[in-house]
């Protein structure tokens, strides 16, 4: 561990000039960040339409949409659908937004440090994700369209190409190969979030005085290392199945509509449900922590009190971080995998309940005693906490296998990951929108409006997903494109045309957000002062936007915690981190680091 | 500074966070509690084991969803700016409360789980009787075969070159094998009540799951194995099966039928069935 009497910079670089180096090829994590955030923006609005689309054909069935010509959806567009509405969320969206996004914007100046570590690399990371999006996106063009196996892409469906369904020749292929480009892209990233946090935190910022965001970011870029290794593996595997011959995943003796399959033998199709959920339980970890530490964040600062339990809430996201890593078989209590197993998966995923719980309470804690400001992103940043609780509380029915042998693969299980996941996630990106929006362009997202998006988003997902684990409970089972097939699904339609009005309007409402974010680009309320939100951590102490190299070459020293509120004897109810003794003592900042803006 | 207007004005935005909390836990509750729309009766003793099983993580996750959300309610608004003027409470934690519900929570959780363990074990770690009803599963896109050993008791040898839907033999029974002579092929599949039924699943193709809800049984069909599972239905009636993995374009319609029937009932069926083949 480098002691940090001596500060380690980054190359500092002259400021870029010209459109090409300053916007596009930039290597300045406060424009890749960006560019991520509107990679992210671009890809949850495409997720959203993909999935109106299909809560329409499911209870609308005869509707003729614009692009079935001739006539209503077919079973294998809706399946196309729902594979890359769940890729293009889990991948574009959540694991890009919170972490990549965010977390390039703000882990170097939350930290002291100039820029991330590797900037090259990391304008590198992000044209590979947005090559890795536009192969994606491309599998809906090619012929036979895009993939039917859901975002889990299970063998032999995903490995046997067109004989076994539409979309699962050239369209399968170039979903594996856009996901193994975007596995590439987050190593990359990972690399360079960790080595930026451990060498480039500044004076003072040792790791116990760092934000919670900032410990989320790494704990994330951890189990993003050691994860994407493993799918990118795994997409490798699969493409050798399909394209040359090799037999991982691929038993013998296998028929397809009376074609007998003479060129795979051996292969173990539970093989790839290992490897993938090896990777895709600490995947769902990386989508939520980010947002677990924006929450803590925000929390702590619209209650004006010290987050609750500081050392608590770091312990439980690394008890999190590690514990994700051994509970992947609970995906997998039913998949023929050795029951024996699913005890041990089993009471790992019971006891990864625990520091989730700790995080709950401590986020009361936090709450309790304060003075809450009701901002939007302080909305959202509550409303994270109720979707979690629901969410994660479904979890315990989930990870019991015996429970779990009625409720697998029904939309019980769609119910618990959107809550918990998809839509938890999603909030903590908002919160941390509208939180950080006036720093990253010295402008103001619209309150008034911001608030009715979230009264609408709130009511609306719990609208959408709570009536979902009824449908499970009633044995309904999940990735069906038509709900005439099984004769005990007639009762629950209401229920899913329910949920289907739901979800237009929700979606609709996120028009409302879309609308506010383009506008207040140029027309917000400008922020003109530095810290409106009366924070404490290092972004708080410099302009609206940032100079190119944050800190206008004046690296603070920090000198306290990042969650100093209603400190006893304080002139105001905030000390932020970087006031020196003196400064707090005679509230007189001196001209020090910052320009002002 | 600039003044800000929101803390005096939080009590209507505070108040109303809390009231769609309650109302959030109250419709939620409502609905559990109702059971509008919940399981079909368990026709398996280890089904009640189950059920009871999902009862007690019910109370228990029940009673923290209520309790977490109201008590959300109450702190956002019992906590509500006042003014700009106020301060906050300061304190940063408490370790006795950390430790406490730390072992509140790990007690309660792993204690659930290790309480489900019993219905598990019943369902998986312990094998078919010797006198179980042998029956095999084929899944295949997107029907489900089942197939019964006929009178000798011996299954016949199948072969995936003589796989053919169309001339009326879709799982590849090998007929001059004298085992394979008399095993009767069904395309959806009965059994008598109160006796043991052994399930052997495979599939030709895809993985699909072999579901049925009153069994409260779902079992993966993976190519390459042969997975045995078992159960005992205690009500004779007609159960619908249904796929639960996503086998293609035709997973939504793949579904067949359970009949359990009276002995005697079965006996008949079986001859029919036989007799048809």
């Amino acid at each position: 561990m480098a002691s940090h009497a001596e500060v380690v910079h980054v190359h500092v670089h002259t400021a870029p000039t010209g459109f090409i180096r300053k916007y596009v090829f930039s290597v300045d994590h406060k424009v890749i960040g960006i560019q991520y955030y509107l990679l992210a923006l671009f890809s949850v609005f495409l997720g959203m339409s993909l999935s109106l689309l299909m809560r329409i054909h499911l209870v609308w069935p005869a509707l003729h949409l614009p692009f079935t010509p001739g006539g209503q959806m077919t079973p294998e567009q809706y399946l196309a659908l729902l594979t890359m509405h769940g890729t293009i969320m889990v991948f574009m969206v959540l694991t890009t937004a919170p972490q990549s996004g965010f977390g390039n914007y703000f882990l170097p100046i939350q930290i002291g440090a100039e820029d991330m570590a590797f900037p090259v690399l990391n304008m590198l990371s992000f044209w590979t994700t947005f090559v890795s999006l536009l192969v994606m996106v491309a599998a809906f063009f090619v012929s036979g369209g895009a993939p039917i196996g859901g975002w889990t892409s299970y063998p032999p469906l995903s490995a046997l190409g067109e004989i076994v369904g539409p979309g699962q020749g050239a369209g399968q292929t170039l979903w594996i190969v856009g996901l193994a480009i975007f596995c590439a892209a987050s190593l990359l990233g990972a690399i360079n979030f960790i080595t930026t946090t451990i060498d480039l935190r500044c004076k003072g910022m040792t790791l116990m005085r760092m934000p919670l965001t900032v410990w989320a970011w790494l704990i994330t870029a951890v189990l993003g290392l050691l994860a994407f290794g493993v799918l990118l593996a795994a997409c490798a595997l699969l493409l050798l199945d399909r394209s040359l011959g090799t037999s991982f995943f691929v038993p013998g003796g296998l028929v397809v509509t009376d074609q007998v399959i003479t060129w795979h033998k051996g292969g173990s199709p539970i093989l790839w449900q290992h490897l993938f959920w090896f990777f895709g339980h600490p995947e769902v970890y990386i989508a939520i922590l980010p947002g677990m530490g924006v929450a803590s964040h925000l929390l702590s600062t619209f209650s004006r009190k010290p987050i609750f339990g500081y050392r608590a809430m770091v312990y439980a996201m690394l008890s999190i971080g590690f514990l994700g890593f051994t509970v992947w078989g609970h995906h997998m209590f039913i998949s023929g995998m050795s029951p024996y197993s699913a005890f041990a998966f089993s009471l790992l995923t019971m006891s990864i309940g625990v520091p989730s719980a700790i995080k709950t309470f401590n986020w009361l804690g936090t709450l309790w005693g304060g003075q809450i400001r009701f901002t939007t992103s302080m909305l959202f940043a509550l409303g994270f906490v109720s979707l979690f609780v629901s969410g994660g509380l479904s979890g315990l029915f989930l990870a019991q296998p015996a429970i779990d042998l009625y409720l697998h693969d029904t939309y019980y299980v769609v119910a618990h990951f959107h809550l918990i996941m998809g839509v938890a996630a999603i909030f903590g990106i908002f919160a941390a929108t509208y939180f950080w929006f006036p720093k990253m362009f010295g402008r103001f997202l619209n309150e008034r409006i911001g608030k009715v998006h979230f009264w609408l988003t709130f009511i609306g997902v719990y609208s959408i997903f709570m009536p979902m684990h009824f449908l499970g409970i009633a044995g309904h089972p999940r990735r069906y494109a038509d709900l005439t097939g099984v004769q005990y699904l007639n009762g629950l339609i209401p229920v899913q045309r329910f949920i289907s009005i739901a979800a237009f309007i929700t979606i609709g409402s996120q028009l409302l957000f879309l609308f506010n974010f383009l506008w207040s680009l140029w027309g917000g309320k400008k922020a003109t002062e530095m810290n409106p939100w009366e924070a404490t951590t290092l972004a708080w102490s410099i302009p609206s936007p940032p100079p190119f190299d944050n800190f206008a070459g004046h690296i603070p020293t920090v000198y306290r915690g990042p969650y100093e509120f209603a400190v006893p004897g304080a002139r105001q109810d905030y000390v932020p981190q970087q006031l020196t003794p003196a400064e707090v003592a005679t509230g007189e900042v001196s001209s020090g680091p910052t320009v002002k803006a | 500074m600039r003044k800000r207007k929101a803390c005096k004005g939080s009590t209507p935005i505070a108040a109303a966070f809390a009231v769609v909390l309650v109302a959030l836990t109250v419709i939620t509750t409502y609905l559990f509690v109702a059971k509008t729309w919940w399981f079909p009766p368990a026709i398996t003793d280890v089904g009640h084991e189950i059920d009871a099983q999902f009862m007690r993580t019910l109370w228990i996750t029940g009673i923290i969803f209520i309790l977490a959300q109201l008590g959300l309610a109450w702190v956002i608004f019992r906590y509500r700016g006042r003014g700009r003027d106020q301060r906050a409470s300061h304190f940063e934690g408490n370790a006795g409360m950390e430790i406490a519900w730390t072992i509140a929570t790990v007690t309660l959780f792993v204690g659930l789980g290790l309480y489900g363990q019993d219905a598990w074990a019943k369902v998986h770690y312990q094998e078919a009787g010797a006198g179980a009803l042998q029956i095999e599963v084929t899944a295949q896109q997107f029907a489900w075969n089942f197939r019964y050993a006929g009178p000798d008791g011996k299954f016949g040898r199948i072969k995936p070159e003589l796989v053919s839907a169309s001339t009326g033999n879709p799982v590849g029974l090998d007929r001059t094998d004298p085992d394979g002579k008399d095993d009767i092929v069904s395309p959806i599949i009965g059994v008598p009540v109160s006796r043991e039924v052994e399930l052997v699943l495979r599939s030709q193709d895809v993985t699909h799951s072999f579901f049925v809800r009153e069994l409260r049984l779902k079992q993966d069909a993976v190519p390459g194995m042969l997975i045995h599972i078992h159960f005992t239905a205690n009500q004779i009636g007609d159960y619908e099966i249904a796929c639960a993995e996503l086998c293609g374009l035709g997973h939504y319609r793949m579904r067949s039928l359970l009949r359990v029937m009276s002995q005697v009932d079965y006996d008949q069926w079986l001859k029919e069935t036989a007799a048809n083949q």
